[in-house]
């Protein structure tokens, strides 16, 4: 593992900008400076994920520009019936605003594990696995509320077929991710209130000792969901 | 290996002195506040975006509202709540340069969803 290891350049004579980046990437040592390998690692992963996502997206795009049939107008299909009128997308935005909050009780999360404060790392964590159950919920009653008006992957009452599979397809993708986190959210708040952190206990399936970096990897992964949100937004339910 | 991982493993080794351990993370300390600022400036972003379905907006002022809203919201989640800003260039161009090549990937199946859709409209007759 010798070539992995770092010089001892200390890291302020390390230089910055785009001489940096050319010092890192040719220093025959890892790249990475500053950064541990499970914080790269999940920067890797995320960014497989883009990709995936990313074709998902794509795949969406040219379903919907190669489509002789109108594509069903978004607006009125995820519209709701509250306060005796049609509020537009109305779910969908509030969707939006749950995950937006739980990315930002992640990010104090991230902020509170720094200082050791367990307990209020441990809530903050918490509060964000509700709020992403809560997202999981309201996808839940969305997709069943589209299979009762009779949306289906092959075809759907209001125009083009590829409406249904797209749907299904890319918030189900993006609705599994967010179930995935709540797991991962919950395993890694209980062991920031049990301490595990602090007194080095080991995991139970890498048996690795941790430490409060795994809350900053945990909430890469939950920002980039969140990320994810953003865009199909933008481009499936705005567009 | 301990050599390997020898930046964090002397960090949890230090765990006596909490200096120590502060020092590494420095640069990850900052003021609740910022957060909260950055969460406020979400909603806001979010709001607007959903104004512009809300009011029905059309054409192009829609599709330029609706990406720089989500471009916006992106660069924020990015670079405050995933930290990006504060990490290294060489982390930041490996992670964020490459995804931008999708765009050419984007492009290549602009070109094939025309010619797709001119033959369905060609051959089977079914215009728009």
């Amino acid at each position: 593992m010798a070539e992995t290891t770092l010089s001892h350049v200390p890291p302020q004579m390390r230089p910055s900008g785009l001489r940096g980046v050319a010092a890192d990437w040719s220093s025959d040592q890892r790249a990475f400076k500053n950064v541990s390998w499970g914080k790269a690692m999940m920067w890797v992963f995320l960014f497989s994920d883009t990709f995936v996502f990313g074709c998902f997206l794509i795949a969406y795009m040219t379903a919907r520009m190669s489509t002789v049939e109108p594509w069903p107008n978004a607006s009125e299909v995820f519209a709701l019936h509250l306060f005796g009128r049609d509020l537009p997308l109305i779910l969908i935005a509030i969707m939006t605003f749950v995950l937006i909050s739980s990315s930002g009780t992640m990010a104090m999360a991230v902020n509170f594990a720094y200082r050791r404060d367990r307990k209020r790392t441990a809530i903050l964590m918490l509060l964000t696995a509700v709020l992403g159950a809560t997202f999981v919920g309201m996808q839940a009653f969305e997709w069943s509320k589209l299979i009762m008006e009779g949306v289906r992957p092959w075809g759907n009452p209001w125009g083009a077929a590829q409406f249904g599979s797209a749907f299904f397809m890319i918030t189900g993708f993006h609705g599994t991710h967010v179930t995935i986190g709540v797991i991962f959210l919950l395993i890694v708040a209980r062991k920031v209130a049990r301490g595990d952190y602090d007194t080095d206990a080991r995991g139970f399936f890498t048996s690795r000792r941790g430490n409060y970096e795994s809350v900053e990897i945990m909430g890469l992964y939950w920002h980039f969901v969140d990320l994810v949100w953003v865009f199909i937004f933008a481009f499936f339910y705005l567009w | 290996m301990v050599e390997a991982t020898g930046h964090r493993m002397g960090s949890s080794h230090g765990q006596e002195q909490p200096a120590a351990v502060a020092h590494t993370d420095s640069h990850q300390e900052h003021p609740i506040k910022l957060y909260l600022v950055v969460w406020v400036w979400l909603f806001i972003l979010s709001a607007c975006s959903y104004l512009v379905d809300y009011f029905q907006l059309q054409g192009m002022l829609r599709w330029s509202l609706i990406i720089i809203f989500m471009l916006l919201k992106a660069g924020l989640i990015v670079a405050i709540f995933m930290h990006m800003a504060w990490e290294r260039l060489s982390l930041v161009y490996a992670i964020l340069v490459p995804p931008l090549v999708v765009l050419v990937f984007v492009w290549i199946m602009t070109v094939e969803s025309n010619y797709t859709l001119w033959t369905r409209m060609t051959f089977f007759g079914a215009a728009p």
